[in-house]
């Protein structure tokens, strides 16, 4: 409330990092994001002014933009909100294949919530901001605070206790980890470089409710200047909704595989020298899986190959997205509990393969 | 000990020195580590304190120039029994990075990795598997993988269930005066070039030392190892590593040092004694890794078809090695006939062993320079006994008279890095 006062943007930065609130009702004045693209960043997220509240949602400032993509990575049945931002007068380029190619400044913010039991808004667990600094893109893990009002950059945050009943009505009840500013370069890095992996074109090529309206999300990207050489919408790739019940399985669990393995199982990535590439672009069953016995070392359940056309439960692919065992699950980081639909989908898939090994 | 609990009620605030004696509150020990490694500047110290510590996560280290600095591989203890996260327990991406004096047990997987380092030291450090073998141990003890300029010395490792000390896809590497036992493989030098192995004990693994080359890695060709007043004695552990880790899970128990598939090799003033199966065994790669391994571990026509454009750089042949002046006796008594190659060789042999076993495997690209195109040189290994059992001849012409192998190779450089002037004495004459 204070802080809504302040007249220049150093003074209201300063305020919000001691005051460190993030929620500014019925101020008249908002402040505009602060960017950073170096040492030191915010101690608080409420320092970039991201956000103008964050109860009952998330509230974005102005130029924060929201997105979600056709298929994202399973966090532990998290629900994730993702906000981008862009410094004035600056634009990612379009990219057919990858991330986009985002300019120095930006800021992808997603934060990690969880269904609270008897209803009401959804409890803050985490805000992860992938900045792209001077030095290259930066992790940046913020934990919400115990009020949920404001997040602590903490580099090595602790576990959270996660406790709730799904949608379905399946009750969890775990340990949830959050990875720390090191495990982020896990996923993230291919060959010694952090990159985005979410924001690619297939994956953003979908309608989002806006508040004005349902806009296609590149489309809207490009319209408030945040995207620029945009190609023709049917010269756009689309990813395959993970979920989508119209949509052919064998679409929809490349797809999954895409977002969900394929930062790692790709040339170059941490699980690069497995030979198993889970790109969507790969068209080569056998660097797929396919009847290919594993390289490394790793449990699997005394089965022989990543992947048995017909038979799921032979496949390594399915044994160790089934587990929770340090050594054997899959992914190794962030995944503490099962994807039951996930695995659903690509049980389902494999079955439906023809052929043997 | 007792003291323990009047420490632990500020364990969150104080830093990793004063938590010695610690033992409750032991997750806090492990976030401030993690912290401080990843806050490190290069030049840091980190010190840990005297205590075993339990984490549950892998600590890892991006920072160049760090040093990691126990009070003592047994004083300084890092338990990671019950491991949820990560299967390292450390994990080291960095430059100039040294440890020393730190006790690793328990981890999921491998106790220390360090990868893609240049400039590395690695210094009284104990990996070990505290239940001793068991095929659900970790694989690697210490695991420095493509580094350069690297020193691992005077440490210890046991139970792991592929090496205790390995060195892959390295250059410039000096691993001397360390300890390995009840390890599958006490020692492997893979795929890497200009290595020294000095004053090294090796007993009570399955098999001692390997140095070998594999196809399917980014880095091939290794090349130009000396292995010199080392202990193989005794491996005679049966064979723990699980079918999921690959070939080594046919490592034959009782194998003293095994060369495969490398080339300028030199191997003196060793102790290799009472390895059950064999004390010296000098193989081609496909006789090391057979069709058995191969179909039934790491591999299959697929996975080969996968590395297909990678198998072209990889060499099989085993090639220019010197092994002389060795104490070599008391091999082969009790062969592991689990593994078909050395069933077959007993059998044909009436049940015992020769110390020193050459498949003989040529390339005929070499021609025919006499009967020793592989220039495997054999001198003054004491009365070891010797077989080329001729296995690209289906074992028709075998070779019993090591005098055949009489002959002498240049000696290898001595390896220098930049942690060490020089690496002890030349072999060769």
């Amino acid at each position: 409330m204070k802080w809504c006062r302040g007249q220049s943007r150093r003074v209201t930065a300063f305020v919000g990092l001691v005051v460190g609130l993030v929620a500014a009702p019925g101020c008249s004045r908002q402040v505009g994001v602060e960017g950073h693209v170096e040492e030191p960043f915010p101690k608080k997220l409420s320092g970039w002014h991201l956000f103008t509240a964050s109860s009952p949602v998330l509230a974005p400032n102005v130029g924060v933009v929201p997105y979600d993509l056709n298929t994202p990575l399973f966090s532990d049945y998290a629900d994730k909100y993702r906000f981008v931002w862009m410094p004035a007068g600056t634009a990612a380029e379009y990219r057919e294949d990858g991330p986009l190619e985002f300019p120095f400044g930006t800021v992808l913010a997603k934060t990690f919530a969880f269904p609270r039991d008897g209803g009401g808004p959804e409890k803050l667990i985490e805000t992860r901001l992938l900045v792209h600094a001077k030095t290259g893109w930066v992790s940046l893990p913020y934990v919400w605070d115990e009020n949920e009002r404001d997040a602590t950059l903490q580099l090595v945050p602790d576990p959270v206790a996660a406790k709730f009943t799904d949608t379905s009505g399946q009750a969890h009840d775990f340990t949830y980890v959050i990875p720390n500013a090191n495990e982020c370069h896990q996923c993230h890095e291919n060959q010694k470089v952090l990159l985005p992996i979410g924001p690619k074109a297939r994956n953003l090529n979908k309608d989002y409710a806006y508040a004005d309206g349902i806009e296609n999300q590149l489309a809207h990207w490009a319209r408030v200047g945040y995207l620029r050489g945009l190609p023709e919408p049917g010269a756009r790739p689309r990813a395959a909704r993970w979920g989508d019940a119209g949509s052919p399985v064998a679409d929809r669990a490349r797809a999954y595989l895409d977002n969900n393995c394929a930062h790692c199982h790709q040339p170059g990535g941490q699980a690069g020298y497995t030979g198993v590439d889970f790109r969507w672009t790969q068209t080569d069953g056998a660097h797929m899986g396919l009847c290919k016995a594993p390289n490394s070392a790793g449990e699997v359940g005394g089965l022989r190959y990543d992947l048995v056309p017909g038979h799921p439960e032979k496949s390594i692919l399915i044994y160790r997205l089934e587990s929770t065992a340090p050594k054997v699950s899959m992914p190794a980081l962030g995944r503490d509990v099962v994807h039951a639909e996930g695995v659903k989908l690509l049980r389902d898939w494999i079955a439906a393969m023809t052929g043997g090994c | 000990m007792k003291r323990g609990g009047l420490w632990c009620g500020v364990a969150g605030l104080v830093v990793v020195l004063e938590m010695a004696g610690c033992t409750r509150a032991p997750l806090d020990f492990q976030k401030t580590l993690q912290e401080r490694l990843i806050a490190a500047k290069p030049g840091d110290v980190i010190d840990l304190p005297e205590g075993k510590f339990h984490l549950d996560r892998t600590m890892s280290l991006t920072v160049n120039g760090v040093t990691i600095r126990g009070r003592g591989m047994n004083k300084t203890v890092l338990s990671f029994a019950g491991q949820k996260t990560g299967a390292q327990g450390m994990l080291v991406k960095a430059d100039d990075f040294l440890i020393e004096d730190v006790g690793i047990e328990d981890t999921a997987g491998d106790a220390l990795t360090v990868q893609g380092g240049n400039n590395i030291t690695i210094r009284r450090v104990r990996a070990e598997w505290t239940r001793g073998p068991n095929e659900a141990n970790g694989p690697y003890g210490i695991y420095p993988v493509e580094c350069k300029n690297l020193l691992l010395e005077d440490s210890v490792a046991k139970g792991a269930a592929d090496a205790g000390i390995y060195v892959g896809q390295s250059e410039n590497v000096v691993i001397r005066r360390n300890r390995a036992e009840l390890n599958v493989d006490g020692y492997e030098i893979e795929n890497s070039e200009n290595v020294d192995a000095y004053d090294n004990v090796a007993t009570h693994n399955t098999g001692g030392i390997g140095v070998f080359n594999l196809p399917n890695l980014p880095r091939q060709g290794g090349k130009h190892v000396r292995v010199f007043h080392n202990q193989m004695v005794d491996n005679n552990t049966p064979n723990f590593a699980p079918k999921s880790l690959g070939p080594i899970h046919y490592l034959p128990t009782g194998t003293g040092i095994y060369l495969m598939a490398i080339r300028d090799v030199e191997v003196f003033n060793n102790k290799t004694t009472g390895n059950n199966t064999v004390n010296v065994y000098i193989i081609n790669y496909n006789t090391g890794v057979d069709e058995t391994s191969l179909r039934d571990t790491a591999s299959s026509p697929i996975t080969q078809q996968v590395f297909a454009a990678r198998d072209k750089r990889f060499y099989p042949f085993v090639q220019s090695v010197y092994l002389h002046d060795n104490d070599i006796s008391g091999g082969g008594q009790s062969p592991d006939v689990r593994v078909d190659g050395v069933k077959m060789l007993a059998e044909a042999l009436g049940g015992k062993l020769p110390d020193i076993l050459y498949d003989g495997v040529v390339d005929k690209a070499w021609g025919k320079k006499g009967q020793n195109t592989g220039q495997v040189c054999l001198q003054r290994n004491g009365e070891a006994g010797f077989l080329n059992f001729d296995v690209a001849g289906e074992m028709k012409h075998p070779v019993k008279d090591v005098k055949v192998y009489d002959c002498a190779l240049p000696a290898l450089e001595v390896v220098s890095i930049p942690q060490i002037a020089d690496s002890g004495p030349a072999g060769g004459r």
